[in-house]
């Protein structure tokens, strides 16, 4: 028996070990840093709620119209319904519009969960949704930091519902129907370098205006999105513990630790088995 | 066709197989049981429920949320459904590898277990996909995702199933006489329990690192980089409680099966495990204590959630330990099998804790499964509970093997 309690603790160290060994193993951080990912700045200081990107939004997704609109104090929600909701929120600085949706993170979460690669993060930046392969798991809504993904649990042949960026649009040379339809140019659609330099152009030329973070340099390991507003970020809902290495990372020490565990389990079990052959004659007499 | 079938297969008596499985697919034994009686409605229902579910879609019977769309059938039927079938590698482990053939009479159950837990367990999943016709992407190759925890985990169940049905199919074999196949099948029992435990060793901590993306939406006391490790702990102790548990219910409705000679030894082998649990739980428990100072969570234990937190460390691991210690030291199989129902009341505790009760605890809707997800989880469970009986009474499980079986190794 005593053998029994000594594997024990191999086993845990071997776990252990390889544990961190996959920790130290870590992915160059971040390739998609130097890739030209495409991304969207919105600034919450020019956005007037007017809803015209929920309606651009419905009409070129096939949703419902939006029925409510946005008031100080309610919060509307991302839905099945939608993928982009407008939301008013009373500040410090007075009352204060922010449009939410899917973040396009630079390493998406939703796409390291998904084991079919329905949820995709494409070259160009958009994290898409493609419906020939998902199998309706949820693991991506489990897994986004941002609680983006909405699930039709009332369909028997149910999709996942959320900003694609306007895939379809940005292949034929087009932006999204948001960034065209905002009267306010308060949407600004790029390449993610060129956004980040003139959010910060901003920040400097009218620091009085702005509270100087830009939310999604960092969060979450960068996103697409990138938003600038008046006050601090909390003040507008916004998840402000957010860390800001990518999600994916967390579950690469895991990962990493696969292979070695494939092959120095079987290897150390053939071993244990002979080193405790006799155990078989000792066990008999104690009968 | 069952013209050639009939022919071809003659088992060794001379009865013919085709005749054999005719009447052994027949019901044995009386049809109005108490335990038949209560499962029949059940499971008839939990069926209208499941159709219902395809027809109408997941939220027609579930109360799953956008923010908590994992529920009961996730956090119960899989995750504390497969921590409890971990009984099957950990008892392998100990027959095969480590040579204790003291454990050897219950290896067969504790394998049937686990298999059948798998196959409706982990199949209860199939129940809770809302594209279950994309279920062959991952599988046959098309959209591999690579990176997700939840690939690797979907892989293991399907090949840990087809690993432990090979340790079992000795048994079957001998039930349908086939001498030969029975030769074969037993020599790939030790490449099955070894490729097994491996697997098992991945996908009971992977279950865990299902979680760790979560990071923020789980309850800090309960979120650790080291869930995946806390989970292949517990599962070791949680396999072996469910054996006992398992075990003693067994002996007596299936006394019948079992010689006298074999209840005798059981006591021991009962006696012998609660010393495994009582090791691993203290392990378990030192690692928790560990993980809780490092996070320097000191603050939440006052809050409600750290009453429950502490409830379930000291009532449901320490209490427990303490317990199987005693078993142990006093030779008592009854306070084993005690210790065993707090063992897994604690394990059903924490992992609805991590899965469902703790995560997003601080969203404003709250998930509570519906009545209708609990009667499909208990259907399942039933159905389950069917199957198994229907194999004890027909296959040396329990009973002895025959003695050719006993000739041919
Ligand atoms: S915000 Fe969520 S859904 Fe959008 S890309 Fe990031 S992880 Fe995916
Ligand atoms: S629900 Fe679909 S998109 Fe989301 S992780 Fe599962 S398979 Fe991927």
């Amino acid at each position: 028996m005593n053998v029994n309690r000594r594997s024990f603790f191999q086993m845990l160290g071997i776990t252990g070990l390889t544990f961190a060994l996959g920790k130290k193993t870590k992915a160059n951080p971040n390739n998609s840093s130097r890739i030209d990912f495409k991304g969207i700045l919105y600034d919450s200081t020019r956005c007037v709620g007017c809803q015209s990107c929920e309606f651009a939004c419905a009409e070129a997704n096939n949703l419902p119209e939006p029925t409510d609109s946005p008031e100080a104090g309610k919060f509307r929600k991302l839905s099945e319904f939608n993928r982009c909701i407008v939301n008013c929120y009373n500040t410090s600085k007075g009352e204060v519009y922010v449009k939410k949706q899917c973040m396009h993170c630079n390493e998406p979460a939703c796409d390291a969960a998904c084991l079919t690669q329905a949820m995709n993060k494409t070259k160009e930046g958009p994290v898409i949704w493609r419906g020939n392969k998902c199998m309706g798991c949820r693991y991506c809504m489990v897994s986004c930091p941002f609680d983006i993904p909405k699930f039709e649990y009332h369909s028997a042949n149910p999709k996942i519902q959320k900003c694609d960026m306007c895939f379809s649009r940005i292949s034929e040379g087009g932006i999204p129907a948001c960034a065209e339809n905002c009267p306010a140019e308060a949407i600004v659609f790029g390449t993610r370098r060129e956004l980040l330099k003139e959010a910060r152009k901003r920040i400097v030329e009218t620091p009085d205006l702005y509270y100087d973070h830009i939310y999604g340099e960092h969060e979450a390991g960068g996103t697409g999105l990138l938003y600038l507003s008046p006050v601090p970020f909390q003040e507008l809902g916004f998840k402000t513990t957010l860390q800001n290495s990518s999600y994916p990372e967390l579950s690469k020490g895991f990962l990493y630790s696969v292979p070695s565990i494939f092959v120095l389990w079987p290897a150390i079990l053939i071993g244990l088995r002979e080193a405790t052959k006799n155990n078989h004659l000792k066990n008999h007499e104690n009968d | 066709m069952i013209n050639t079938e009939y022919t071809l297969a003659k088992n060794s008596k001379g009865i013919k197989t085709w005749e054999f499985l005719k009447q052994e697919f027949k019901p044995k034994g009386k049809l109005l049981t108490p335990f038949n009686i209560i499962s029949l409605p059940i499971m008839l229902l939990g069926l209208v429920l499941i159709i219902i579910r395809f027809w109408k879609g997941i939220g027609s019977i579930t109360n799953l949320t956008q923010e908590v769309p994992w529920g009961l059938w996730i956090g119960f039927d899989v995750v504390t459904g497969v921590a409890f079938a971990g009984g099957a590698y950990v008892v392998t482990f100990m027959v095969y590898i480590m040579n204790l053939k003291k454990y050897e009479s219950i290896v067969r159950v504790t394998v049937l277990n686990g298999f059948l837990a798998y196959v409706f367990y982990a199949g209860a999943l199939l129940l809770d996909l809302g594209r279950p016709w994309n279920v062959i992407n991952p599988i046959i190759g098309n959209s591999f995702g690579t990176s997700s925890v939840l690939f690797l985990v979907a892989w293991h169940f399907l090949l840990y199933m087809i690993a432990q049905l090979i340790e079992f199919s000795p048994a079957i074999a001998e039930w349908l006489g086939k001498k030969r196949a029975h030769k074969i099948l037993s020599r790939m029992t030790i490449a099955a329990v070894i490729f097994g435990i491996t697997l098992s060793t991945l996908h009971q901590s992977g279950l865990g690192a299902l979680y760790l993306m979560a990071k923020d939406k789980i309850h800090p006391l309960w979120y650790s980089e080291f869930i995946p490790i806390m989970f292949f702990v517990s599962s070791i102790f949680a396999g072996l409680s469910m054996v006992i548990f398992e075990g003693s219910i067994s002996f007596k409705v299936f006394s019948d099966q079992i010689s006298e000679k074999a209840h005798q030894k059981h006591k021991g082998i009962i006696v012998g495990l609660t010393k495994i649990c009582a090791v691993t739980m203290f392990a378990y428990f030192f690692l928790q204590v560990l993980v809780f100072v490092h996070s320097q969570n000191w603050h939440l234990l006052s809050t409600p959630m750290g009453f429950w937190f502490l409830i379930e460390l000291l009532g449901f691991v320490f209490l427990p330990m303490l317990l199987f210690i005693y078993s142990y030291k006093n030779n008592s199989p009854l306070m084993a099998k005690i210790a065993a129902i707090v063992t897994m009341v604690g394990i059903i505790i924490n992992r609805l804790n991590i899965t469902v009760i703790g995560f997003r605890w601080d969203a404003v809707s709250h998930y509570y499964p519906s009545w209708m997800e609990i009667v499909v989880t208990l259907a399942v469970i039933f159905t389950e509970l069917w199957i198994f009986r229907w194999i004890i009474n027909r296959m040396p499980v329990l009973r002895e093997s025959p003695l050719w079986a006993k000739e041919n190794k």
